[in-house]
């Protein structure tokens, strides 16, 4: 008989609502392995113990009392640290925001909080998100639960590891180049990136308002689709939220099928660069979706080259705006150093960022500036409109498009000290945020002995239809059993 | 096209980031590698395209033009560094005669 804390989510709910646990029990539980393992892990910023035991307490009191709640009330979870929590410290993985306490909770925990979910606390992230394996946090370095030797991924670093130590059956993170789908592959776990304007935004620490959202980690297909049911459609306090309706994403995963799915496969996601192994394990997977019933073809999408460079364009313009706001002045980190308005602004700013949040406000700022404008800024926008059109024609053609997630497992702490590279590798998923597409990681293999994902592109809005596939593929496979069998080990 | 340390230093002025001597050695480092990268955008084929500034067709949402309650005054100044009489402290900005 497993532990509570080693069920999934959907496990936890069926227990609860048959009234043979209490979320205070699964919360105890959840708490007590977190302080077994989190020496070694290192997935948590803040652990809010005491709170969420209360609203265990609260959560349990009113099922007793009969009220309806959602199928996830009761259930624990943890929350990126980029996502503002009323009255729990919210760092961003920065220094500058060590002491800050938000006045107010972002939409998404406002609606979970609502659901009755129980928060553990707050998860480690690279600083303002930025960053591919959590190593740029200001605070600590998370690791890899497959093995502690290596980095969990990033920027959603500490979901990642929470979610695959079982410290928690659930995470949100967020994803602005791949922040939730590359940790989620390096870490054997099912990560989804919504459609741009899915998930409310409000009160997630902004990097590129463009390209952010916010989106699910978990260790199965269905527990993603019941935690985006929560918090997918549109919100009052931020006009970017799409108005489209939301699909029962539950429903998408029971019975599913991929008969007569078009599947294209994208030849330059398989290109040099990629590890041989890792590209094997993705190609087994279509040629399993094959035999189940879906067309696969080879396609191409030839302007895939240039997303990353337009990406590092268009992030660091949109970072470097957002993060004028910490000026030492209303919240955060001010520089002791005695000074006049500019000098207080200069050295709270840069006594208070990290290297990487740096060098992306000064690619930004240089991006924008006058002269340079069109060159840079104005060009890769261009840019953005071409991969858009290149998805949209793509999307006439197919229903999906599977490529892998990271182009190799993950590496050893400390083992990738040039950043230029860390970014190249980001390749595969920061395509499917320039064009604000709906894209899932789904665990499909081992590759030296570390679990890998590969990734399913869907057409805006077809979140119900990447739950499908990838409900279909872990039914066909035993991946999900191996991998919560090692997580169980862990 | 590579920035000078002079330049570096431009940028992190119009940036308001104060940076040391080793920074900006780092810094330029960083930032000539990520330009060169960036450098093979002029080769894409953009003739005719429209600049995509959101990936979705965004509409103006509107509300009707009634007051709300918004954050309580103690609320936002709660995390200011320093504060005093209901107003966030700063240096002087201007000089005395």
């Amino acid at each position: 008989m497993p532990e509570l804390f080693q069920l999934t989510a959907h496990e936890i709910s069926a227990l609860i609502a048959a009234g043979k646990t209490s979320s205070r029990e699964v919360t105890q539980s959840a708490l007590a392995h977190i302080e077994s393992v989190e020496p070694s892990v290192r997935a948590f910023l803040t652990i809010t113990a005491e709170e969420a035991l209360a609203q265990a307490d609260v959560i349990d009191h009113r099922l007793a009392a009969g009220d309806q709640l959602s199928p996830l009330a009761g259930v624990p979870m943890a929350l990126k640290d980029n996502l503002c929590t009323a009255g729990v410290r919210t760092t961003a993985g920065s220094r500058i925001l060590n002491n800050f306490v938000p006045p107010y909770d972002a939409t998404v925990v406002r609606k979970l909080r609502d659901a009755g979910m129980v928060f553990l606390g707050k998860v480690n992230l690279d600083e303002f998100a930025m960053g591919s394996s959590t190593e740029n946090s200001a605070f600590q370095s998370t690791t890899n639960p497959w093995d502690s030797t290596c980095v969990p991924g990033g920027s959603s670093g500490g979901s990642a590891a929470a979610v695959a130590a079982c410290e928690a059956p659930l995470a949100l993170g967020s994803d602005t180049g791949g922040s939730i789908r590359q940790p989620a592959s390096y870490c054997g776990l099912v990560g989804l990136k919504p459609t741009y304007g899915r998930v409310s935004r409000f009160g997630l620490i902004a990097y590129a308002s463009s390209l952010d959202q916010i989106g699910p980690l978990s260790r199965t297909v269905e527990d993603s689709a019941m935690l985006l049911q929560l918090i997918a459609g549109p919100d009052e306090h931020d006009s970017t939220s799409a108005p489209a309706p939301v699909d029962d994403y539950m429903a998408a995963c029971s019975n599913p099928t991929v008969k007569g799915l078009r599947i294209g496969v994208p030849q330059e996601y398989y290109a040099q660069g990629v590890n041989a192994d890792v590209a094997a394990a993705v190609r087994a997977a279509a040629a399993l979706y094959e035999s189940l019933g879906a067309t696969v073809e080879e396609c191409s999408l030839p302007s895939t080259d240039y997303a990353l460079a337009a990406y590092y364009v268009v992030a660091p313009a949109e970072c470097s705006s957002n993060l004028a706001r910490f000026d030492g002045v209303r919240y955060g980190m001010r520089s002791a150093d005695k000074t006049g308005h500019i000098g207080l602004m200069e050295l709270s700013r840069g006594q208070g960022f990290g290297s990487e949040v740096k060098q992306r406000i000064m690619i930004g700022t240089y991006a924008l500036s006058a002269g340079y404008y069109d060159a840079y800024y104005r060009r890769a926008q261009q840019v953005r409109t071409l991969i858009r059109n290149e998805f949209t024609a793509a999307f006439q053609k197919f229903d999906l498009l599977l490529t892998p997630t990271a182009p190799a497992p993950a590496f050893k702490l400390g083992a990738m000290s040039d950043p230029m590279e860390m970014k190249l590798a980001d390749v595969c998923t920061i395509p499917v945020n320039m064009a604000g597409l709906p894209g899932i990681s789904v665990p499909c293999g081992f590759v030296d002995g570390l679990p890998v994902g590969m990734q399913l592109i869907g057409a805006p809005f077809q979140e119900a239809l990447l739950f499908r596939a990838s409900a279909v593929y872990q039914q066909a496979t035993n991946w999900a059993a191996m991998l919560s069998r090692a997580a169980t080990a862990a | 096209m590579a920035l000078s340390p002079e330049q570096v230093r431009s940028v992190a002025a119009l940036a308001r980031l104060d940076l040391n001597d080793d920074e900006v050695v780092e810094q330029s480092l960083h930032l000539n590698r990520l330009l060169a990268h960036v450098e093979m955008l002029q080769q894409a084929d953009i003739n005719g395209l429209e600049p995509t500034s959101h990936p979705m067709t965004l509409w103006n949402v509107l509300r009707d033009d009634v007051v709300r309650p918004s954050l309580e005054r103690d609320a936002s100044l709660a995390n200011a560094p320093e504060a005093r009489d209901g107003c966030f402290v700063v240096p002087r900005i201007m000089e005395a005669e």
